[in-house]
Formats: structure tokens, sequence, C-alpha cells
């Protein structure tokens, strides 16, 4: 092509691609759509519609393939809407394979500019054989249709002229469509009107080629009783034209208050206004300095425009958060059809607004975590009906506003996130050691699905071609100002919740300073400021290196910015400023040295290598040039190592992190084998958990329940009998170092803070006696008793002790780490200590062992202590010059395993022969 | 094609010895001002600093070859570069001349070079009287994404 014609066709070219791609997304969920609900008319119409006017606008530009396939496609589609064929699932799935061969082609096209080479012919003939009534020879067993279709009846309503309502942008609502008109798109009724009107050519400034598609299309369309929307393709000046176009001069004029801008020319149009706002600030620093400035006035005045201005920008980056749900109805239907699974995909808030920017980011996560919910989170339909679910699983996508952000849910009533499958797989992959795991609580590692190298990346890599796991998702919302977080309930289902902030380029900032250095805080974050340090009321406390302050009867815990930043030892007592952060639904408290003031600042993102500093989340310049670290809540609150997670108080709608900090104390009230409340100290219960009766096995003569990946040993406090056997059961858990119990109640009454004065004592085994409590007298339970019913299993049964238990003292964590495998695996029964205290310790409760292994030092330190004098003693390692082995039965090198496990097994032997005896 | 197919580069010192960036991969040379420094980022980041608005990060050449930090008062230049849409401004002693070069004078690097060198350079140029080490301003300024803590 050459000239004047072949720019035009270039140009013709590039606008009907764009156009037919996004017409072919909107097919794609309107099929979906009306594969639901196949009496849906409008819908199929629309349907219809759409793939002709890409089938016109293919023959006018002489792309062959695409117009053969196109045609075929409408063809099928045409007997569905006549009434002649029934639509079912393996023919919606054909006329979705059409529509993907056809991206495929537009593709090629956008690649070259020329249809790519290719044969159709087979698909196409799959289309006819459908056409004619026949099945899919290719197609899959299809699925069950979505709903019993009956014949749909061959009724055809003509549509009616009706006059327009002609709304502020030129859109209207189309009673025919049964939907607002889209961008190009003209009403049913007016084109009508316009053909009846029309005596000939066009006198708008169309270019004469586009006139002929016009042509070319209502010679068809004359015969067909339905008539098209004005072709969206038709809309093809490349010069910002008027986009929706009547027919002709009859019909009503309809000046589009519409236009198409180019993504580039409004980014560039962002970025200069982002410069202007910042020399507004700059300004603003200098004429601050200066009294009675005459440029105040005007700098005033400068301000405001350029906040409407801004205002103005950002409206035009605006897009609805449908746009980025549009292919989603597509990719849960094809997952149903995959996996075998009933889901029902609910859109709420499509209409919410955000960034387009953002809008592009989300996309992928969102695809990606829909997927996940359609692989992973929900069930199949037989796993839902035997949980006592509804056969068909939901996700729900809703968007809103809040405060400044946009809050984008992803719920479905899945299975939820299994905390024990989730940490099977962090050890598997390395990701932390069974000691860390044990100190998180479920919700800490749920969260690890976010941690990178967790998810096996290849699984979902269609989407941009780089392998998404959930990591990238929450990197990809991080980056943009966002945060994601994760609730989910084992045999519920998961939220996720997604924050975005609006504003993506300007936000509030707090200016702070640490050391000599100022920082920025995302105003969004702080929650409040607290002085700390002398002459205040507040300070900061500790408690075995965790710091933390009192706020309003909580503990908050703290961290210093020079501590995060220098990484160094906190010394010294804090003082100066708490800024009180929210970051991920945790609180925490950051102490700094001042606090400057509030400025709206740029934020721009960290290059390359400054990516991996969590604690930041970009850079910006404030008002007087100095470039200054942007600090992130999500980042700083993983600092703090620990997390203590919410118990039972959670239960009774409260956080509560600490011990009490008066005499009252906190009763949980419970009903246990009788009708009267009895009274458990809530200190002691480590978990409120319920578990589903049927959930609840015996096994040797113990009632057990599988819980975390272990098996939790039950007792009920009512006795045996009293477990339910349907139903949810209610079971306060107990934790000690290792060992878990749980103790089975029958219901759970509340929970109330009181001083416990036990005034009766009790002879009763289960009871330590009674107090008054809300007035009552109410047993307190003796927990620790039902505990060991529980680990013990029935009372009357003998302790069976079959593993000799051995206590290993080792200060040195890898030597620990070393030998505490290998002497379990051996087949005993390890409790560790990892200091000399925590031996002692165990002596003074009366643990009695079998055999002391560990530290020559310390066990000779222990002895000469008069700890566990009894028992013999075996010392692993180099023995330190002077340190007395009388009494050991041996030291043993430390890498001589196997004369470790043989001396262990003599010393072993030996001693519960002394017990035996 | 020009017929004298030179190799353009300009000419910086670190540490004593000389380096040539080729001209075309360099978009300015500044004198860096104010750099604020950036806790807890990888060692050859010295920084970040304001250019005209833009913000650009500041890559110590010094530390990437191994050699010693520059003292206090010391004279200091910046190779002003862009990669993506990211400025990076690589921090070197002094900046000389821009030469041209024969390309027959140029070298692949020694064998027994410091590996850490090795990566970061194109080659050598023979000079009358010294070696002109051509400096890979990409592979300087590159990183590795780091494991990230859960």
């Amino acid at each position: 092509m050459s000239g004047l014609r072949g720019l035009i066709m270039d140009e013709l070219i590039g606008e009907f691609l764009s156009e037919t791609f996004e017409s072919l997304d909107v097919i794609d969920s309107e099929l979906v759509k009306f594969e639901a609900d196949p009496q849906d008319r409008a819908t199929l119409d629309n349907i219809f519609r759409l793939l002709h006017t890409i089938k016109g606008t293919c023959g006018f530009l002489a792309l062959e393939r695409l117009e053969a396939v196109a045609h075929a496609g409408e063809t099928l589609l045409g007997k569905f809407r006549d009434g002649d064929l029934v639509a079912d699932s393996s023919a919606v799935t054909l006329v979705l394979e059409s529509l993907d061969r056809i991206k495929e082609i537009l593709t090629g096209i956008e690649a070259t500019g020329t249809e790519p080479a290719g044969e159709d012919s087979e698909l196409i003939k799959r289309l006819e054989i459908l056409s004619e009534g026949g099945a899919d020879p290719q197609a899959s067993t299809p699925a069950p249709a979505p709903a019993p279709e009956p014949e749909p009846e061959p009724e055809f309503v003509a549509p009616e002229p009706e006059p327009e309502p002609v709304a502020e942008n030129g859109h209207g609502f189309d009673s025919d469509l049964g939907r607002e008109l889209r961008l190009g798109e003209v009403s049913l009724a007016d084109l009508e009107a316009a053909f009846m009107n029309t005596p000939g050519p066009e006198e708008d400034e169309v270019p004469e080629a586009a006139a002929e598609i016009e042509d070319e299309e209502l010679d068809e369309e004359l015969d067909a009783p339905v008539v098209s929307a004005a072709p969206a393709a038709a809309a093809n000046t490349p010069a910002p034209a008027e986009a929706a176009r009547p027919a002709a001069s009859g019909g009503p004029a309809r000046a589009s208050a519409t236009i198409r801008v180019s993504v580039d020319v409004l980014e560039n149009l962002m970025t200069t206004v982002s410069e202007l706002v910042l020399a507004r600030n700059q300004m603003h620093q200098i004429v601050r300095g200066v009294e009675d400035s005459a440029l105040k006035t005007p700098l005033q005045r400068l301000s405001s425009v350029t906040a409407e201005l801004q205002e103005g920008v950002m409206k035009t980056r605006m897009q609805p958060v449908g746009d980025a749900w549009k292919k989603l109805p597509r990719i849960v239907r094809d997952a149903t059809q995959d996996l075998g699974k009933k889901i029902k995909l609910i859109q709420e808030g499509e209409d919410t607004e955000l960034d387009r920017q953002v809008l592009e980011l989300i996309k992928d996560p969102l695809t990606h975590m829909i997927r996940n919910s359609c692989d992973h989170g929900l069930e199949t339909p037989d796993k839902r009906v035997a949980a006592g679910k509804s056969e068909t699983g939901t996700i729900k996508l809703s968007a809103y506003h809040e405060g400044g952000a946009i809050i984008i849910k992803l719920i479905d009533d899945g299975a939820g996130i299994d905390p024990a499958k989730i940490r099977a797989k962090a050890l598997e992959k390395g990701l932390a050691t069974e000691e860390e795991l044990a100190q998180m609580g479920e919700a800490q590692i749920q969260r690890f699905i976010f941690a990178p190298g967790f998810s096996t990346a290849a699984q979902i890599t269609n989407l941009s071609g780089r392998g998404v796991g959930m990591d990238v998702v929450r990197t990809n919302i991080e980056q943009i100002g966002g945060s994601i977080e994760l609730v989910s309930a084992v045999g519920k289902g998961s939220t996720f919740t997604i924050k975005i902030p609006l504003t993506l380029a300007i936000v509030s900032a707090l200016v702070i300073k640490s050391g000599e250095q100022r920082f920025a805080v995302p105003q969004l974050s702080v929650r409040e400021l607290v002085r700390v340090g002398p002459g205040s009321p507040v300070t900061v406390e500790t408690l075995n290196g965790a710091n933390m302050i009192r706020l309003r009867e909580r503990l908050l815990p703290v961290i210093g910015l020079d501590h995060v930043l220098s990484q160094s030892l906190q010394e010294g007592a804090m003082t100066g400023y708490v800024v009180v952060l929210e970051a991920a639904g945790r609180k925490l408290g950051l102490v700094v040295d001042d606090v400057l003031d509030t400025e709206e600042i740029v934020v721009k993102p960290l290059s390359g290598p400054l990516r991996s500093t969590t604690v930041f989340s970009g850079a910006t310049i404030l008002g007087d040039g100095s470039v200054i670290m942007i600090l992130d809540p999500n980042g700083l609150a993983q600092e703090i190592a620990t997390e203590t997670e919410d118990t039972a108080a959670n239960r009774a709608d409260e956080t509560e992190a600490s011990a009490e900090i008066s005499a009252r104390q906190r009763l949980l009230l419970v009903r246990a084998g009788g009708a009267e409340p009895k009274a458990v100290p809530v200190s002691l219960i480590t978990r409120l958990e319920d578990f589903e009766a049927s959930a609840i096995e015996m096994t040797d003569g113990r009632r057990v329940v599988q819980y975390r990946g272990r098996l939790l040993p039950l007792a009920h406090v009512g006795g045996e009998g009293a477990f339910r056997t349907e139903g949810r059961q209610p079971v306060l858990v107990f934790s000690e170092d290792d060992k878990s119990a749980g103790v089975a109640v029958d219901e759970i009454l509340d929970v109330v803070e009181e001083v416990l004065d036990l005034e009766m004592g009790s002879e009763r085994p289960g009871v330590i006696g009674s107090a008054v409590i809300k007035g009552k007298a109410t047993e307190v339970l003796d927990i620790a008793w039902h505990m060991e019913r529980a680990w013990s299993g029935a009372p009357q049964r003998v302790k069976s002790k079959t593993r000799s238990a051995i206590l290993l003292v080792e200060a040195d964590a890898f030597s620990r780490r070393m030998l505490a495998p290998l002497l379990a695996a051996a087949g005993y029964d390890v409790t560790v200590a990892g200091g000399l205290h925590e031996a002692r310790d165990a002596a003074r409760m009366g643990a009695a062992y079998d055999v002391v292994v560990g530290d020559p030092g310390a066990l000779s330190r222990l002895a000469s202590e008069g700890y566990f004098t009894d028992t013999p003693r075996l010392g692993v390692g180099e023995n330190a010059y002077g340190t007395p082995t009388d009494g050991f039965v041996a030291v043993i090198d430390r890498a001589d395993r196997g004369g470790l496990i043989a001396m262990l097994d003599n010393a072993a032997r030996t001693e519960r022969a002394v017990e035996a005896a | 094609m020009s017929t004298e197919d030179r190799c353009e580069y300009v000419t910086v010192k670190i540490g004593g010895q000389l380096f040539g960036v080729e001209v075309h991969e360099i978009r300015e040379v500044f004198s860096p001002q104010d750099i604020t420094r950036v806790p807890r980022a990888p060692g050859e980041i010295a920084g970040l600093l304001n250019l005209r608005g833009r913000i650009v990060t500041a890559v110590e050449a010094r530390f990437k070859l191994g050699l010693p930090p520059r003292e206090d008062g010391a004279p200091v230049m910046a190779l002003g570069l862009e990669q993506g849409s990211e400025l990076f401004g690589v921090l070197v002693d002094e900046v000389g001349e821009v030469m041209r070069l024969k390309p027959d004078t140029l070298e692949a690097s020694p064998a027994h070079l410091d590996p850490k060198w090795r990566v970061l350079l194109k080659g050598v140029h023979r000079l009358d009287n010294q070696l002109l080490a051509v400096l890979d301003v990409r592979a300087l300024i590159a990183w590795r994404a780091a494991g990230l803590a859960a």
C-alpha cells in the first residue's frame, strides 16, 4: 500500500484492532452471561450484533481469514437467536474457541500488519456442523449445562423505534439492548429511524472509505430483521472526531461529548501536573519564610488552581474497576469446565473508579487470585455437599471507596487456606524451621502464601508469560502504595482485601527525624503521635528485649527507627515521639527523635537495586529540594519479630496481648457437664476452637482430633459421654511447650473480669474450688487435671511410658538443632533446654528424665547445684579443661553419633532397670 | 558507517586507574550534590540525589571495583545514565577528556584479572604510556533481585 490510501488503511487497521479487541472482551463475558441464562435474549442479540460488526469490518478491510471465522461464528449464533438451535455448553465452548482464534489472528495482524498465514477450515467446519444441528466432533464431554433448557420459543420481537432520550454524554439507555450504550454505539431505534430517512451518501467529514462500510452493511441489513447498532468500527477517523455517528443526518443529531485520547498524552499531562505541584510546593516554602510578601495572594490563587488542575487530571485517569473484571467471567467459566466444579462469580461495585495505571497493575493479580480460588479454594460439588455447603461455590468481587482509597475484596466460600498444609509446604521449601513455625499463629502461617519462593510459580504462566505467585501479587500491589490482607478460615473460605490509595502520585506525608536524617511516613497509615521519655507520662518499657508502650490500657509494640535503620542494638532509654502506625491490620509504634511537619509529596518509586529494602516504599523530593526516603509501614511491621496471636480473647471481641494489669482476672465461663456455668482463667487458655463433631476420632481408646498437622488429644469436662456426636464441639486448647491438649466443653458462655477469690477448696478432681463470679457461686475448673486426662487417655488407663525421656542441655543453637532430631529419631522423648535456667526450671517442676545429655560444663554445673543428681549424665562435645566429669556416664565427641546413641541406650536401659527395681 | 571507525570514550579516573566509558552510554556528567544516604541499601549504593527534579540513584564505582572508599573531601564526579525509566549516577574520582581510539588497540581483558574487575570491563586499550580499561557501566549498575525475607 502506498500514499494516502496506505496511510488511511494503516490507521483504520489500528483503530479496528483496538476496538475489536475490546469488543471481543465484551463478547467473552456476554457469552458467559448468556450461557448461564440462555433465555437472555438481550445478551444474545448483543453478542450477535458485535460479532456481526466485526465480520462486516473484516470484509471491508479484506481480512479474509477473520471474515470467514467470524462469519461461521455468527451463523451459529444466528441459529441460537432464531431459536433453531439450543445453546448448550459445547456450543458456547466452540464459539469461545472461535473468538480465541480471532484474537490470535488479530495479534498476528498487530505484529505484522497483515493476516498471518494459517488454516481455519477445521474450526469453521465444526462451527458449520453445529449450525446444522450436528454435535461438535471434538467437544470434550460437555459439562452439564448450567441450567436446564427447554426449547426456546421462536418468538422474536421486532424492535420498536422509540424516541431516545439524549443523555449528557451522548450515552443513553437503550431498552432494546437492555443496557447503556457504549462509546461509539447508537441506539437501535435511532439507526432504524436513520435508515428510513436516509436519502443517500453522507455529508459528514467521515472519509469516504468509512462511508463504504456503511453502505455495504446497510445493504445486508435491509434483509435481516435485526438491525445492528452503529458499528464501533465505523468511528474510525483517526483525528479525535465524533465517535458516535448516526447513520445519517436524519437521525437525532447526536453531538458526541467523548473523544479518544492516547494514553501517552494523559501520562505526560499527569507528570507535568505533578511537577507543577512540586514547584508550587517549593514556592510555598520560599514564601513561607518571607513576611508580608506580595507573592502570598497570587500564590494562594496558584495553589487552588493547581489543586483543581490536579483533580481534573486525576479524573481523566479514572476508569471503572469493572474494566479489569471483564475477562474474569470467562476465566471462571473455563475453570468450571476444566475442573468440573460449579462456581458462580458475583461482581459488585464495578463502577467504582480508580486510576487507570492502577487498573492495569491489578488486572493480572486479580486474575491470578481468581484462578487460585477456582483451583484451590473452591471444592468440587461433592466435597461441598459433604461439607454441608451448596453445590455451587461463590466467588464475590466487590469494590468500594473508603477514605481516600479503593478497597477490592475477593471473597470465596471455599475450603479456606489450611495452615497445616501451609506449614508443611513452608518447611518443605525451607522457608522456616519447625521451631519458628511453632511460634506462629494461624494467621501468620497463612500469610506464608505471600512469601517469595512459596508458590510453584509455573502453574499459571499464561497471564503475561511470567510466573505469577502471590508474592508477585503482593509486590505489585505494594509498589503502588497498596496493601493486601488475607483472612481465611478452614472449611469456610477466604477473603482477600486489597486496599489501594486513590491518588497514586501525590500523598500526604508526615516528615519525621531520626538521628540526622529526615524520613517521610504516609499520613494514611499514621493513627496518632505520642510523646515519650522524660517529661511525658508515657515511657517505653521493655520485656525481654521487646519494647512497648502502654496506650489506653493496651500494650503497643514499638521499635526505634534508628534501630531499624542501623540494625544495631537498641541502647538506652528511648525518648522522642512514638508514631503509631497501622499496617496490614497490625498496630505498631515507631520511635523517632522529632516530628517535623506534614507535606504533600510526590512518591517516586525506588530504583532496582533499592527495591529490596523492605522498609522503604519510595523516595521523594521535599519543597527544599532535598531527597528523603519514604518509610513503608508494612515493611516496618515485619521488623517486629514475634507476633502474639489473638487468642480466646479475640472471640470475645477484644485483643489482649499481655497478662493482667490488675488483680482482676479474665475468666471464661463455660457450661460443661451440668447446667451451671463453670469458670476457667483465660490466661491459661491458648486458643478457643470448635471442631466438627464428626472430625473427632477415637484412637487407641482416646479421643483425638487433627489439629494443625498433629493429633490433639481431647478430654471432655463432663466425661467421655459428653462429647457431641453432631454439630460443632467447642474445645479449649492448651499448649505447653510442645504439647497441646484440648478440653471439650458443652458451650462457651462468656468472658468476665473478676477478682478471683477462691473460697471453697475442692476435693473433687477436676475442680480447684468455687468463687463468686457474676454474683453466683461458680466452680473453677482444674485445667491441669483435665489436660492430664487428655494426654494420658481415660483416667483408668495406666500411664505407659514406652520411650525414655532425656533432657538435652545445650546452649549452642546449632548443636541443639543437630542433636535433638538425632536423639528423637533414635526413639527418645527429648526435652530441650537451651540454657541452665530452663534445666533448673524443669527440675523444679518435678520433671524426671532417664538421662541428661548435653554440654559437659552445663551438666556438671547442674549436678553441683543439686539438680538431677541421680540422673545419669552424658556429656557431648569438648570438655573444657578442668571441668569435673565424675558421675558422668561418658563424654562423647560431637561427631561420634553412633557412639552417642550407644551410650545413651546403655544409660537409659540401666536407669530404667534401676527405676523398676 | 563512518570510514574512521573509532571508539569514543569519556575518560575517568577511579582510584588512580584510567577508565573509559563509551560515550553513547552517558547522558551527562555532573557534580553530585547532597547525596541522601539510604540505610540498609546494598553497599554500592551511595544514596539518592536530586538532579533537576528527578531522583538519581548514585552507585559508587569504587565499591564495585573493590577499591577503598573515597576519603572525606576528595573530589568526586558523576556519570549520569538512564536505564529504563530510572536514572543512575556512577560516582568516579575525576572526569577527563573524550578520547577517540582505534579499535586495533583494544584487547580482551587479561585472563588473570580479578574476577570483580573482569565482569565490569569490556576490554583494555593500549595507550602510549598507560592502559585504558573500558568500563561496562551497565554491568556496574546491574543488580540481582535479592531473595526477600517473608
